[in-house]
């Protein structure tokens, strides 16, 4: 071959393969639709009014960009249930990557002075300073999830409960394991980043644990995300040969708690997730896998936060609540889903 | 361990240059590939083309170590034939995905560079071929979208660092925080969950009792070696690390071959991918978190010298193993991770304190025996 053939057939090689891969590229852009919306909001017109139109407000909104599957339905039920009300204009900023880059989204927003500002911080300490400005700017924030640690710095907090799902998730198992009789329990935990929520599920576990006289056996920790789930799990399963029962902090990791507990074909315990999502719900409800309950921490939270932060804008109260105005802070309950429920929670999986 | 003194050679060798090469002016060469010639030089006493034998078996020494500690912690599991053979597996396993994206690693640092996106390169790759459009076409669709995925954006990086005269690590850091943000805005930022039963029961079959994710990463490892030890392209990749502006006037490509080590790391990405998402069963954006950091520790533990020219295959497989079985002895004694991540730290340190005391005895070594030899 020629040195210019040669060439020439690099070119078309090369050629080709740029096609192959735009093409690709092309198909998976046009056709991976996006799943409907499933989002969690309140069916408008049941609650004492408060659903009827009133003044116009401005809801400001900032969160952690999306990585994971439960930020992303934060981001969608803010925005859904800001969507159901006529009287709101919703205006939500890119939250970064870091809690430097959603200070200086946040700064502009203020800026902007809308009527009221939902904020899931990524960080309560870190964008304190910036809540704190809002507020005496006269501007309310509701802040969602990880709370600031000045009261000065928000109008309402709304926020799940980890040391709540770590006591549901304790309680489910110890009560399962005392009802079997079982007197020594293995109990394993697959826990999420180390970070101070993942340890407050932890202490709750271990508090709900005591009082059955139970302890955890072999904890590890994950990153939240289906992969590390895998791995920590079957690394888990290895240094426990038998178990009885196993919390696993989070669904989305689940995926790959479960996928590693098929390929080490073990089956002898059973198992509780966190959050409440869509995947653990039906697995609960199909009863094949050694899933059996999942407690929740529901990011519904942003759609109870957006309409809250309505109310509060208007200046009205909770319908069901006697005060007449919002109340300052709100906890969810971390409530269990098993087989029994699981068919009342599914328009709250995510 | 006592230092082992070359004997000097007879006459010092040139380099082995690739056989189609013009010839370049031989003083040149002397001064500038210093690295290369000697690698080419002790190569009996360094084993496989770089580092070899000796480092080798003193990672196996560290190796047996930890199998002993885990022994000693751990009587009752490890008395238990049955479970140490499962053990084993789980190792592997466990070092399988890391170990596939470190032979990459090892061929980039080998040629004087790094690749900080290989993490986010397996997750744009396993995202993307776990997108519903994709998942369509089955798992044939699935594997070949990985691959060109993991290829073209290693070639992305190869072409900015060769053609846009970028650095490394500039590059392909931006490519770490580029990849990751495309992974996410693809898979919408949601666990993608994989619904083909042949990519899942990768990670779940065996055969003859061994995990298929061995048997892929034995393969790619055997791969790496032949293709760094017993190829052209290996020895350009020893001589383009070691000093590129040599290698240039040794007639070769020094772009282009650069541009392709990053093609290859992004190939071995999409590997990756496809087992990792084989093993979680699903994909997205935060997976394969750190794996840069784990893959560039690996390959230096084994011996790849940082600043190119050097490192075996062998090695960095030997480093993958002995963090693998580092985790699976803290996890087997219920440690925490924060401990073990320290011991990981402590580790790498360690090893890159002795590579440098090593490097620099054996490079004195060498000025005097170039002496000795000239005179």
């Amino acid at each position: 071959m020629t040195q210019h053939s040669r060439d020439l057939s690099r070119r078309r090689l090369l050629f080709g393969g740029a096609a192959v891969g735009a093409a690709t590229l092309l198909t998976a852009c046009t056709s991976n639709e996006t799943p409907a919306a499933s989002t969690q909001t309140k069916a408008a017109g049941n609650s004492e009014g408060n659903n009827a139109p009133g003044k116009k407000v401005v809801i400001g909104f900032s969160a952690p960009a999306a990585d994971h599957g439960w930020m992303g339905a934060i981001h969608a039920n803010a925005k859904a249930q800001a969507a159901a009300y006529s009287d709101v204009e919703f205006k939500e900023v890119d939250g970064g990557s870091n809690s430097e880059a959603q200070r200086s989204t946040l700064g502009t927003l203020i800026a902007q002075k809308p009527d009221i500002i939902v904020v899931l911080p990524h960080d309560g300490k870190e964008v304190n300073a910036v809540a704190l400005q809002a507020m005496q700017a006269g501007i309310p924030i509701v802040n969602l999830d990880r709370a600031f640690p000045d009261a000065l710095a928000s109008r309402l907090v709304i926020k799940g409960d980890n040391y709540g799902m770590g006591v549901s998730a304790g309680h489910f198992i110890g009560k399962m394991l005392k009802d079997k009789g079982v007197a020594n329990p293995v109990i394993g935990e697959i826990a999420g980043l180390e970070i101070p929520l993942t340890v407050e599920r932890s202490e709750g576990f271990k508090a709900a644990l005591a009082t059955y006289g139970f302890k955890v056996t072999n904890r590890r920790s994950a990153e939240f995300t289906s992969d590390s789930g895998q791995r920590e799990a079957s690394q888990l399963l290895q240094a426990l040969p038998k178990i009885d029962a196993v919390w696993n902090h989070d669904d989305d990791q689940g995926i790959g708690v479960l996928a590693a507990i098929k390929q080490a074909n073990r089956s002898e315990f059973f198992m509780v997730g966190g959050a409440g999502s869509k995947l653990a719900i039906d697995a609960i409800k199909a009863d094949n896998t050694v899933l059996k309950a999942t407690v929740t921490y529901n990011p519904s939270m942003a759609s109870s936060a957006v309409s809250l932060a309505r109310l509060i804008a208007q200046g009205r109260g909770m319908g069901d609540l006697t005060e007449l105005q919002v109340p300052k802070e709100v906890t969810l309950a971390s409530e269990t889903i098993t087989k029994e429920n699981a068919s009342s929670y599914d328009k709250l999986g995510f | 361990m006592s230092d082992a003194t070359p004997t000097p050679t007879a006459t010092p060798e040139r380099p082995q240059l690739p056989a189609q090469s013009p010839p370049v002016d031989p003083a040149e060469t002397a001064v500038a590939s210093d690295k290369a010639a000697s690698a080419g030089k002790l190569s009996w006493w360094r084993g496989d083309g770089g580092d070899g034998a000796k480092r080798n078996l003193g990672l196996i020494g560290v190796l047996a170590a930890l199998i002993v500690v885990g022994a000693v912690t751990k009587p009752d599991l490890y008395g238990d034939p049955n479970w140490v053979w499962n053990n084993v597996l789980a190792i592997l396993q466990l070092a399988s995905v890391v170990g596939v994206v470190t032979v990459g690693m090892t061929f980039v640092i080998i040629g004087g560079g790094i690749d900080l996106s290989v993490g986010a390169i397996v997750a744009l790759a396993g995202v993307w071929c776990t997108t519903v459009a994709t998942q369509s076409y089955g798992a044939g669709g699935m594997i070949f979208t990985a691959l060109v995925v993991g290829i073209c954006v290693g070639l992305v990086n190869g072409v900015l660092i060769s053609y846009g005269r970028l650095v490394p690590f500039i590059a392909t850091l931006a490519m770490l925080v580029a990849a990751r943000g495309l992974a996410a805005s693809i898979s919408n930022k949601q666990t993608q969950v994989s619904s083909s039963t042949f990519i899942n029961d990768i990670a779940a079959r065996k055969v003859i009792g061994i995990p298929i994710l061995v048997y892929i990463l034995g393969a790619v490892v055997l791969a790496g070696w032949v293709v760094l030890n017993r190829t052209t392209f290996g020895r350009r990749t020893i001589a383009v690390g070691g000093n590129p502006e040599a290698a240039r006037l040794a007639g070769i490509n020094v772009r282009r071959h650069t541009m392709l080590l990053y093609a290859l790391s992004g190939l071995c990405c999409g590997i990756a991918a496809i087992m990792l998402t084989s093993q979680a069963t699903s994909a997205q954006a935060a997976m394969a978190n750190l794996y840069e950091l784990d893959a560039i520790a690996a390959a230096i533990i084994g011996g790849t010298l940082l600043s190119g020219g050097r490192g075996t295959i062998v090695g960095s497989l030997l480093g993958v193993i002995i963090f693998a079985t580092i985790t699976n002895l803290f996890a087997i004694n219920g440690l925490s991770i924060e401990a073990q991540n320290m011991v990981k730290g402590g580790i790498i340190v360690a090893a890159v304190l002795i590579q440098q005391f090593k490097f620099k005895s054996v490079t004195r070594l060498l000025a005097r025996n170039r002496v000795t030899t000239a005179t």
